[in-house]
């Protein structure tokens, strides 16, 4: 008796220690995480080798995103269904070597700005000159997202734009302006899009396109039939809007192939994103899907392939909204990274970061998902992303932006949310049968994330530390050498929120290099070309992406850090029509232009 | 001390049916509810990823277990019966969403181990699973949800979990708990909607989900953190539902557990109070182990 009672008292004692354990757990990750909040420069640059300041105003850029205003029936649920629009895209239009800002606007009646780099730290909005800004007229739509590609091999970036509505296409008339093709294109009458790239599919020299639609298209969020629009599940949602491969002809008209090439979805897609994952070629194409799973549908040269569920990222249903490739561990292998949502104590869905299984390459190419183990899982209500090496140090770091919907700070629609979201189809399919949001908060006003990659298989977020205080709703994240100085500066769009330009200032002990590439048997976007950069003992690979992230098109521009005294060995470009091309011993600190040889 | 946690109470084997082939094919009620579960658990996971991975639910469920034939041991002396801890395990393992493990652990280590510290008169008086889960809610919201996959929000496999759970409970004999609680939450859910102007279909929403499913098969008909009288059983339910509608009221995500956690106790403490006051010199806390625990 006399044991039990001793046993029992110890008992109790753990278990009031078990319950005080999460409390502690808590305390210690506050005092390791919680750091600087406010920037100093030096003691960043000396720390995490690189800061950064947001100097939009002073490079001359006053854009604000605006929302759509859609069928009142969704008044009550408006800032939820009007919660994206805001875009990036970088393209340097008139081929000057400099790099300009496209941003898209989502208002009716809204302009969109193409802001072209003066050279001298500022920006000068040509959109309406060029002829691409006033895009969101009544009744055709609001954009969405832009993407960038030389769809004639021309010479000068056509631009696509997609909307909740018309997709756009505008021809490049060499740097002057832009002519509105769509019609001869053969683009559809109205898609409801939230992603699109340029990619070469097939390899024939021509840039294709994809976009992938979120809600169906049948559907005028300016004039519903019914309100039955919202999704049929929140994990195996498959009433969203059609997929579109369109292949390039090569006479400015474009081909519809989606079903013959074997991409057949209705899954609510936000994000895409191409790249060879298995040496083939060809790029493959990864869809991040809301209210489900993630697509990856592996590329032949002709058809498409879905693997998501054989290579491990098709299963698990979250909130897709974000897909990015990087080679994270310099080895010569793409992660990818898909942003969802996670909220304290109400959905711990978690980012997934999908490395490829050791031991697993080509058609039995396997992803697991690592985001946990790496430090990159939780970044609140995620959206876009992108790999960039921020510190130049020689490891790709990944910048996230977040948050949902900012009203009021005291009010939160999380548990009218968590409650139709546990609903079946027929209640939550029905946009009447969502609780109003009456001016309350979806995850607002969150804190961005910058993960540094320590080179040791770890990421730490140093976003307050380096300068990213900013918690407008973030949407999309482009990096780009703004001012051809050698480090990625970060501009970011937030929902009815500002364009922001993070101008990052990097420690000089660390060396880059860079490569502006032009494509002549090939695309002559250079879109799909791989780029393996060999240095000190290690190697990087990079491609040239048509789209990727939310709503974001990074600079074509290569850019590889190489941390402290660098020896590069070599380049091996691969471009996308086979050709490999060897650059011995190139010298670091340069922008190395390269034309694909003949 | 009794080990089960959520399988409700066996009814008593007949002597004629105790040997035979017959034995051998009809199901001991112990092991009806573990089974009943893994089917929600593999079915859930194979249709719809249910899970937040193998390991983790392994690790709840191992966790589970093993505590509870730790302490089984150095309190009674004896290997208590796992079916109750594996049943914990799982619900643990499929409602806990973190991406962390130590949460499964933890709710699992907490939850066995509840039972047998928090004790009045010798009865455990809180669902082992509910404390844990409420516990790890309260204590951890940053780094534990619960579950968030929903079947797909699919109407099929909704109603195959209504179906076979109702079949199950009837057998079981705790329908009316069942019962009682969809009713009052549906009559409250009507009554939320038109005090804060919210549709209904959203208030009635809730209920169509497996959390909920586990909540009103698993927890709320635990026998040993229920009355005894069905009278009683029928009276607490509606309170808890009670609860929940004014936890709710004020946004309270997690007010089923909430309301349960609550509610649960109180009336175990009011029961054991009038059974006091009606037999002063039998103590429940006297009763020994049920004879199928041992």
């Amino acid at each position: 008796m006399k044991q039990n009672r001793t046993a029992r008292i110890i008992v109790s004692i753990l278990f009031v220690a078990m319950l005080a354990a999460p409390l502690v757990i808590k305390w210690e990750a506050a005092r390791r995480g919680g750091g600087k909040t406010k920037l100093d420069a030096q003691a960043a640059l000396a720390r995490h080798g690189f800061y950064f300041e947001e100097v939009s105003r002073a490079a001359g850029v006053n854009f604000v995103h605006q929302a759509p205003t859609l069928d009142p029936q969704l008044a009550p649920i408006m800032p939820q269904v009007a919660s994206m629009g805001a875009s990036v895209s970088i393209v340097d239009f008139d081929r000057d070597g400099w790099p300009d800002i496209y941003v898209t606007n989502s208002g009716e009646g809204s302009k969109n700005a193409l802001y072209h780099n003066l050279h001298d730290g500022t920006f000068k909005d040509v959109a309406e000159e060029m002829g691409v800004a006033d895009v969101n007229q009544p009744g055709t739509g609001v954009s969405m997202g832009a993407v960038w590609g030389d769809y004639d091999n021309d010479g000068y970036e056509d631009l696509l734009l997609i909307k909740w509505g018309r997709p756009e296409l505008f021809h490049n008339d060499g740097g002057h302006g832009f002519t509105r093709v769509t019609e001869q294109a053969g683009l559809p009458a109205w898609v409801n899009a939230n992603t699109a790239l340029w990619f070469d599919y097939d390899g024939d020299g021509r840039l294709d396109l994809f976009i992938g639609g979120y809600y169906s298209e049948d559907v005028d969020l300016w004039h519903l039939k019914t309100t039955q629009i919202m999704p049929d599940s929140f994990e195996y949602a498959k009433n969203g809007g059609r997929k579109y491969l369109f292949h390039n002809l090569g006479n400015g008209k474009f081909e519809e192939v989606s079903v013959q090439a074997g991409i057949n979805s209705r899954r609510w897609a936000l994000a895409s994103a191409a790249a060879d994952l298995r040496g083939t070629g060809h790029p493959d194409l990864f869809i991040a899907n809301d209210y489900g799973v993630s697509e990856l549908y592996f590329n032949d040269g002709k058809h498409f392939h879905d693997v998501s569920a054989q290579t491990g990222v098709g299963f698990s249903p979250k909130s897709g909204m974000n897909a990015a490739f990087g080679d994270i561990l310099n080895d010569g292998r793409y992660a990818v990274y898909v942003s969802n949502i996670s909220e304290d104590g109400v959905l711990i869905q978690g980012n997934n970061l999908w490395m490829p299984k050791e031991g697993t390459a080509g058609d039995g190419l396997h992803f697991e998902n690592v985001a946990r183990d790496l430090g990159v899982e939780l970044g609140g209500w995620s959206f876009g992303a992108q790999f960039g090496d921020l510190n130049n140090d020689g490891t790709l770091d990944l910048y996230l932006t977040n948050g949902y919907i900012s009203l009021d700070r005291n009010r939160s629609y999380w548990y009218d949310f968590s409650k139709i979201a546990g609903g079946n189809s027929i209640i939550i399919i029905d946009a009447n049968n969502w609780p109003a949001m009456e001016g309350r908060s979806l995850s607002g006003y969150q804190q961005k994330r910058v993960w540094l990659n320590d080179g040791a298989g770890k990421f730490i977020n140093v976003a307050q530390a380096v300068g990213v205080t900013d918690t407008y709703d973030g949407r999309a994240v482009a990096l780009v050498d703004l001012w051809n100085s050698g480090v990625l500066d970060a501009v970011v769009a937030n929902q009815k929120g500002p364009l922001l330009i993070y101008k990052n200032t990097v420690t000089p002990e660390n060396k880059w290099i860079e490569f502006t590439l032009e494509g002549t048997a090939s695309n002559r976007s250079a879109i799909g070309t791989q780029v393996t950069l060999y240095w000190n003992g290690q190697q990087q690979k990079q491609e040239v992406s048509g789209g990727s992230g939310f709503a974001a098109q990074n600079d074509r521009r290569l850019h590889f850090g190489l941390g402290k005294a660098p020896h590069v060995e070599k380049a091996v470009i691969r471009w996308p029509s086979g050709k490999i091309q060897t650059i011995e011993n190139p010298a670091v600190n340069q922008i190395l232009k390269i034309k694909e040889p003949a | 001390m009794s080990e089960r946690i959520t399988a409700p109470v066996a009814p008593p084997a007949r002597p004629e049916d105790a040997g035979g082939w017959k034995r051998w094919l009809r199901l001991d009620n112990r092991y009806v509810a573990p089974i009943f579960i893994t089917c929600i658990l593999i079915g859930g996971h194979l249709s719809f990823g249910m899970l937040e991975s193998y390991q983790k639910t392994a690790l709840a469920i191992v966790a589970s277990i093993v505590t509870d034939l730790v302490l089984g041991r150095i309190f009674f002396g004896r290997w208590p019966n796992v079916a109750s801890a594996y049943i914990t395990g799982i619900s643990v393992g499929i409602l806990v969403r973190s991406p962390a493990f130590w949460p499964y652990v933890l709710c699992s280590v907490i939850s066995i181990t509840s039972k047998y510290v928090l004790r009045v008169k010798g009865r455990h008086i809180w669902n082992p699973s509910n404390f844990g889960i409420s516990a790890m809610l309260f204590l951890a919201p940053e780094t534990v949800a619960t579950l968030s996959i929903q079947w797909g929000n699919y109407l099929l496999p909704m109603l195959v979990i209504w179906a076979l759970g109702s079949v199950i409970i009837w057998r079981l004999r705790r329908f009316h708990i069942t019962g009682i609680y969809v009713v009052s939450f549906t009559a409250f859910a009507f009554l939320r909607s038109y005090i804060t102007g919210s549709p209904w279909q959203s208030e009635i929403a809730p209920l169509t989900g497996p959390m909920y499913q586990l909540f009103i098969f698993f927890m709320i008909t635990d026998p040993k953190t229920t009355v005894r009288s069905k009278k009683g059983q029928c009276i607490v339910v509606f309170l808890v539902a009670f609860a929940e509608f004014l936890l709710r009221l004020h946004q309270v995500v997690y007010a089923p557990f909430y309301a349960l956690f609550t509610v649960g106790p109180a009336a175990m403490l009011v029961e054991m109070w009038l059974d006091s006051r009606r037999t002063p010199a039998a103590s429940v806390g006297a009763v020994p182990l049920p004879a199928r625990s041992k």
